[in-house]
Parts: C-alpha cells; structure tokens; sequence
C-alpha cells in the first residue's frame, strides 16, 4: 500500500495539530506522508528502530540523542511516538518568523520559541532529565562526537574549562538557566530552524 | 438414447461458438501480436493506445482538482521533490558560523568547544527526519496526475460519479480483457523460450547454432514485451553492446532484463534459481553461454571475477549483462555500483532505463511484493512505458581505480537518464549503514577542537 495520507488523517486532526504546532495544512499533511513512510509495522507509530532506519540519521555522532528526543518518556526500548508526538517534536525547528501570522496574546509560549528551541538542545545533553548537565553529562556527549579521535584526559579538560566558563553558582554543573546566558549572543532562531519550500 | 433431447443442438451451438470464438481470437493474436514479435515490426497500435490514456489521465486529473476546489479541501500533492530546504555547507563552515554568531572573540583564538556546537548536528539530524535521500527510493514514486488505478491514489474522497465510473470501466477494461490476453501471451513466450531453446541445443556449436538462438531468444523476448505491453523506445542505438564487453544498467525491476534482451542478444548473469525459473535457465544456457552460478558459488568474489573475464575474452560470446546497483531502486536515482564488474577490465557499455511512471510503476518493492503478484500487478496495469539509451562505450582510465571508474559510469548513467546521483549503497534497502561514515564525521569534528589546541600551543 502506498501513503494514503490525507484519507487516513482526519481534518479535525489536522486542525488541532495545526492549533497545537503551528505547521500549516500543506506541511501536516506531507510530514504524515514522511510519517507513514518511516512506519514500516504499519501501526500508525514509530519505534526506535523505524528512525534508526533513516542512513543520514545513523551516521550522525548524535542521531541517538536526537531520536531520544521524541521518546519523552524515558529509555525504555518498547517505545513507541504517534504523528502527534512526531509533530510536537519537530515543531521546535519550525522557523520563528512564521509565527508572526499568528499572534495570539493569550496562547501559551509556541513550541519553536527560542527558549523552547534551547531547551531541546539542553535536553540532549541532560540524559537522566535532573534538569542539569553534570560534568559526566557533558563528557559523554563530547565522546559521542569526537568518538575514538580525542584522548580521555583532553577531553576531560575540555570539560573542565566549559563548565567553569557557563557555571555561576558553583555547583560544577550548567543549569538551563545558565545555558542559557552562554548561548545568549548565539542565533538560536537561525540555526535551530528548519525551512519548508512550500 | 434417452438423454433430453432439448439440450442437444444448444449444446453444439454454444460448442460451435466457443470454437469460432476462440479461432477467431488465436488468430487475432498470431496475427496483431506474435507476428510482429517474430520479425520485430509493430502496428503502432500500442502508440495510439498511449496517447489515448495519456488524455484520459489529465481528464481525470483535471475532474479531482476541480471536485477538490468545489468543496474547499486543499488537495494532497505528492512530495516527489524535496520538502525541506536543505543547506550544502559542510560540518566545519556551519560550526564556524555558529560559533562567530555566539562570540564576540576573533576566530583564530576562539575556544575549542562550545556548547552551541551540538545545533548543526541536532539540526542535520532532524532534517534528515523530515526527509532523507535514501529511503524514500525504496518506495515507489509518487504521482503528479492520477492514472485511474486504486494503487496510486491519494485522493478517494474527491472522485466524482463520472470518475467512479470511468475507473470501474478501466477495472472491466484490466482485469477482464488485458490480464487473459498478457497471460496468455506470457505463457507463450516462455514456453516457446524453454522448448526452442531445448531443440536448439541439440544442434552442433557452431555459426548456424548462434544464428538461430538469437533468433529465438528475440522472439520469446520481444513476445514477452508485448505480454506486458511495454512501449519502449531505444535511443542511439549505435552504441549498443558489442561482443567481449559489459552492458551495465541501472536496476527497476526484472522486466528490464526483457526490456534490453528484446533488442539484442546478451549472455545473463545470475544465480540459479529452482522452480519455473530454473527450467527457464537450464534451456537457455543450452542455446547459448549465460552464466549462471549455484548458490555457493555466489559468495566466492575470485570465482565470479574469473568466470566473467573468461567469458568477456572470448569475442565470440556474446555481451555480460549486469546490473551494479545488486538491487531494485524506485527510478529516481541511481545508487552505488558495485566494483566487481568494473575490475574486468573490459570495455562498459553503459545503458540508462527510465520508466514513465504514468502508466504503472515498475519498481519492484520485494519487501511488499512477491515476484508472482507482483507481474500480476505489472500485467494488470495500463502499460508499461520505457526509454532505453545506449550511451557510448567506457573503458578505465590511467590512473583510475575500480571505484572512480564506476562511479564516473554511474555519473553518466544518472545524467542521462535524468536521475539523482547518489553514493549511497542499494544495500541500505535491507542493511545497516556502516559506521565508517559517522566515524568520518567524528574524525571532521575532533580536527575542529584539537586543530585549534595545537594553534594555540605553536602561539
């Protein structure tokens, strides 16, 4: 069977993700023709192993974190994402500029904010969710992108001297908040974005 | 004697004219289809029925459309081309950029690490969530306008009565006329394949042996064409292959073996299969030199090699046929050929197939089709229609090694064919990617922090 994308999802569904996410009509209903094409059990859920599918996911140094992402609830292998999840998730790379057609002053803070959009890069760093990245933390996701080319101890102090750059209160570890202040100059709307052509 | 006398002559009418009947329908068949199959002469009669389902299509298509603005739904279009802008910069520039944008610092003296480095792996990672370039090849393509058959459409709510009709019509028309004539005219190519063949190889090697098994092997072949209704179309045929060398082609399906073998004589390479295919097999090699492999033998890269350049330098053989690619791909790109064939050493004759996706999909997914439905799906489409061009012959360059010389073949076939090019190997249908490729970017990646200690040490 090929994607039957708009048969499947229904309009309200389409409505109130577009509410939830901010994506337009076109874009929902071409990601959920993405979504049924990495769905290869057909079961209207992805699994760990559908994303690990995708080569130019595998190959990248962090593709598990990125995966990780959109299991929020926690690392247990039996889980499964809906397109409701799978749309939540990417909606932090829509581009911020596209909510200027929609400003509505009472709605809650719009996933792709630029405080959202810090947020799903600090998560990627903070496996145990404790909202802080230990120094432990940080080294494993260094080693996830250096893999066997950087000696332990240089890596170690790479550490050392980031965490004593971002950490304020002396804790030796890097709060949101701090993390934050670091990235503050850094065009977080640009490069945490992606852009559709349609 | 006591039987109802009533039923008698009814009997022999309806035996009169299931009999007139089926001689009128043999000969319509000898005479419109295998005729010209055996001396290679067409009709045009496959012309004209292209040009009209061609019309029939943008009616259709057009009759959606407009239901679909009547009820102010917003029509699904199918994302044959990329959905997401993506960037071409490479690892090092985009960190750079995004470490510049962070620090006020000069970029020479810049830190190793910053923490705002993640963001182009995260963003990569999920652009190649929303849209990768290799899975979406092992899937058939989706379609621009709607070619009547369920399979390919995305619109079921829009079809108005008359549309309805007009399928169901083009159902009759399918299942009820076209199957049992391509049936039919299947299982005759094949068995005239496996019994003429079989009688041939009786005779002495020699020139009339050759002679007559080319003339064979056309005409099964080009019977089989007309089993599918294929509408083929051969450009420049100037460059086809010629004995002692290699025709390469980019890989849709099996029918594209009966799409070349229909327009010359080429020695098959494969595994030997059992079942109707072996038998098919067996008499053909009795006929002329395929080379055929038993499953074991498969494995054995000296073995392989060894065979096909025998083969190749004896000029009275007749041209390899091989497919690099080593699996079915959807037709839109072409992906990484396999070195063995271009570490023989003699000349490639690259080919380059296209279907047009208009008319039915050839693409052979075999994870959802088995081979039996799935020529039941191609024999039950409208038809089948194809570009072949024979591009000019390659040989390996000083200097060139077997991969650069495949991919420049590769290079060739995909530009000419209109098809993307891609590194990526057709194994990922079913395998895993091999680490070496996240290595190579983890390898990028260090350079960048430990490049920059070094600067800072030597200042």
């Amino acid at each position: 069977m090929g994607s039957r994308a708009s048969t499947l999802l229904r309009e309200e569904e389409i409505e109130e993700i577009k509410k939830e996410t901010g994506f337009s009509h076109s874009q929902i209903t071409r990601l959920y023709s993405r979504f049924t094409s990495l769905d290869k059990g057909e079961n209207g859920t992805l699994s760990r192993e559908d994303f690990q599918r995708i080569p130019e996911l595998a190959i990248n140094p962090l593709g598990d974190r990125i995966i990780n992402a959109f299991f929020p609830e926690g690392l247990d292998r039996e889980d499964q994402v809906n397109f409701r999840g799978f749309m939540r998730t990417l909606a932090h790379f829509r581009p911020i500029e596209d909510n200027e057609k929609n400003k509505d002053p009472t709605a809650s803070e719009p996933l792709n904010s630029r405080t959202n959009k810090l947020l799903f890069a600090f998560r990627l760093y903070d496996l145990d969710r404790d909202d802080k990245i230990s120094r432990d933390e940080l080294l494993q996701v260094l080693r996830m992108m250096v893999g066997v080319n950087i000696s332990d101890e240089q890596l170690g102090s790479i550490a050392d001297r980031t965490i004593q750059e971002a950490d304020q209160n002396g804790d030796n570890s890097i709060s949101f908040n701090e993390f934050i202040k670091v990235l503050e100059k850094v065009d977080v709307e640009q490069k945490m974005s992606i852009r559709f052509l349609h | 004697m006591d039987s109802l006398p009533n039923f008698n002559p009814f009997d022999n009418l309806l035996c009169i004219l299931l009999g007139i009947s089926f001689t009128v329908w043999f000969t319509l068949l000898l005479v419109f289809i295998i005729v010209p199959a055996i001396f290679g002469v067409s009709f045009g009669i496959r012309q004209l029925y292209m040009k009209t389902l061609l019309k029939i299509f943008e009616w259709a298509t057009r009759r959606i459309e407009r239901g679909a603005k009547d009820k102010n739904h917003p029509l699904h279009k199918p994302y044959s081309n990329a959905i997401i802008a993506k960037e071409p910069t490479s690892l090092e520039e985009e960190i750079k950029e995004i470490r510049r944008s962070g620090s006020n610092r000069d970029l020479d003296s810049a830190s190793e690490f910053e923490m705002s480095d993640i963001f182009y792996f995260c963003r990569r990672g999920v652009e190649s969530i929303m849209d990768d370039e290799v899975t979406k090849r092992f899937s058939a393509e989706e379609l621009e306008s709607w070619n009547l058959l369920t399979r390919s459409n995305y619109n079921f709510q829009h079809i108005s009565l008359r549309l309805t009709v007009l399928w169901g019509l083009g159902v009759v028309i399918r299942y009820g006329f076209l199957l049992p004539l391509r049936v039919t005219l299947a299982f005759t190519g094949v068995g005239l394949l496996v019994v003429l063949t079989s009688i041939i190889g009786f005779l002495p090697n020699g020139r009339t042996k050759n002679f007559l098994s080319e003339k064979v092997h056309l005409m099964c072949y080009r019977i089989c064409v007309r089993a599918l209704t294929a509408i083929i179309t051969y450009h420049d045929s100037e460059n086809k292959p010629k004995n002692g060398g290699i025709c390469v082609a980019n890989h849709t399906s099996p029918i594209d073996v009966i799409i070349l073998a229909s327009d010359g004589c080429y020695a098959m390479v494969g595994q030997i299969h059992g079942g109707l295919m072996g038998v098919i097999q067996k008499s053909m090699v009795k006929a002329c030199p395929h080379i055929w492999f038993e499953r074991s033998e498969v494995k054995d890269r000296h073995l392989v090699a060894k065979r096909l350049s025998d083969h190749v330098e004896d000029k009275t053989k007749l041209p390899i046929l091989i497919f690099p690619e080593g699996t079915c791909i959807n037709n839109t790109s072409v992906m990484m050929f396999k070195k063995g064939s271009f570490e023989i050493g003699s000349t490639v004759y690259p080919v380059a197939i296209k279907y047009d996706p208009r008319f039915g999909d050839a693409f052979w997914n075999s994870s959802q089709f088995g081979m039996v439905s799935y020529l039941l799906r191609m024999m039950s489409s409208w038809a089948i229609v194809c570009s072949v061009w024979y591009l000019p012959p390659m040989s390996r360059e000083e200097g060139e090694d077997a991969v650069q010389f495949a991919n420049r073949v590769k290079a060739a076939i995909a530009r000419q064919g209109g098809l993307v090019d891609l590194l990526w190997d057709g194994g990922l249908k079913r395998g895993k990617v091999k680490d070496t490729f996240k290595e190579e970017q983890q390898k990028l990646y260090s350079k960048m922090l430990v490049g920059t200690q070094e600067d800072r040490s030597r200042s």
